[in-house]
């Protein structure tokens, strides 16, 4: 059976940092970052605590509610 | 010309197979400024910095943590990213994964903190994390405790490089624990053993040195000191000359007085 049309456009909410983010359904990790402002090769991702690579950033779509995180490097000790 | 009291080995150790000339492992956090930061690096000499990773919201461009990634960078040290902050070895595993992409190394300094007031490393979650980041194909290097028991595990699950803590982080206290660091040495022949955290002056960097320690690993001592970089080549010296104290032998405590000069008895018998 087919999915309605409408299923497609329903937005839906992640948290990125913490932060509630809305988005188009099917919205790709690779999307999100580049809407962010991230350069896609400064910054590390995770979805819901797993580490997502770059390479894989494009095929992972977000689903209502995950948990995105994105890293940069600091100073540290 | 080669100065004969150079012993032929000083000039180049191996850490994780990588020859190094410096014993002196340095932090990068907490610097008055990024060219404080600079300085230090170079006046340390040090062939290794290390490095960590923050969560951001949204993109800043190139900014502050450019700028500091372009000048760790331009000192030609290699990077030990940490994974400070993580209270499990899932988060530990997930954020080393995430250095290892952004920095392009494969070297981790694990840290899993399970007490929120010392600071202290949590072996079983350090085991755990050590486990499977080591089947990752990372070089592990944990931060650990004194713990002969809990430093075996970790070499059980593959690290080749133990760090125990001198002291709880920051505190500047020194070696607290000069025996069970002692009792490490003389345990695990083999093990590369860095001194990390808690050490606050050249003479505690010293003491670790001339302990048979191969390296230290410390940030605060220099960055917080009132001239970071004299303290960078105060460091220096200290580890240096506490290796090359080490390498020359120590001589043996005594209890009691045993007189150095070969007088035979008293000058005058009056």
């Amino acid at each position: 059976m087919t999915e309605p049309a409408t299923a497609a456009v329903t937005p839906i909410t992640v948290q990125v940092g913490g932060q509630p983010h809305a988005l188009p359904a099917g919205c790709s990790l690779a999307a999100l970052v580049e809407q962010l402002g991230h350069a896609p090769d400064s910054v590390a991702t995770a979805v819901n605590g797993a580490f997502v690579a770059r390479a894989q950033r494009a095929h992972h779509a977000l689903a209502d509610g995950d948990q995105v995180q994105c890293f940069k490097p600091i100073t540290g000790g | 010309m080669t100065d004969s009291h150079t012993p032929p080995d000083e000039a180049t150790w191996l850490l994780a197979d990588v020859p190094l000339r410096s014993r002196f492992l340095l932090g990068t956090a907490g610097y008055p400024s990024p060219q404080v930061l600079q300085q230090a690096i170079a006046a340390s000499g040090t062939g290794v910095v290390t490095v960590g990773l923050k969560r951001e919201l949204a993109g800043d461009g190139s900014g502050a943590q450019g700028a500091f990634m372009d000048i760790i960078r331009a000192s030609g040290a290699r990077l030990l990213p940490n994974t400070a902050g993580c209270r499990s070895a899932r988060e530990a595993v997930t954020l080393a994964h995430m250095a290892r992409e952004l920095l392009g190394t494969h070297w981790i300094k694990l840290e899993v903190v399970g007490d929120e007031h010392t600071l202290q490393p949590d072996p079983f979650e350090l085991v755990a994390a050590a486990t499977q980041l080591v089947r990752d194909g990372f070089e592990v290097f944990p931060y650990c405790t004194d713990d002969l028991v809990s430093c075996q595990r970790l070499l059980d699950a593959g690290c080749r490089i133990l760090m125990p803590w001198g002291a709880p982080i920051g505190s500047g206290q020194g070696l607290l624990n000069p025996w069970a660091l002692r009792t490490l040495r003389a345990r695990l022949p083999g093990v590369t053993l860095i001194v990390d955290a808690g050490l606050g002056a050249p003479s505690h960097a010293a003491q670790a040195m001339e302990l048979g320690f191969d390296a230290v690993l410390l940030n605060s001592a220099v960055a917080q000191a009132g001239d970071p970089v004299r303290m960078a080549a105060a460091f220096a010296h200290a580890v240096r000359g506490g290796w090359l104290g080490h390498a020359a032998g120590l001589i043996a405590a005594q209890d009691m007085a045993v007189a150095s000069t070969p007088v035979g008895g008293r000058p005058f018998d009056l």
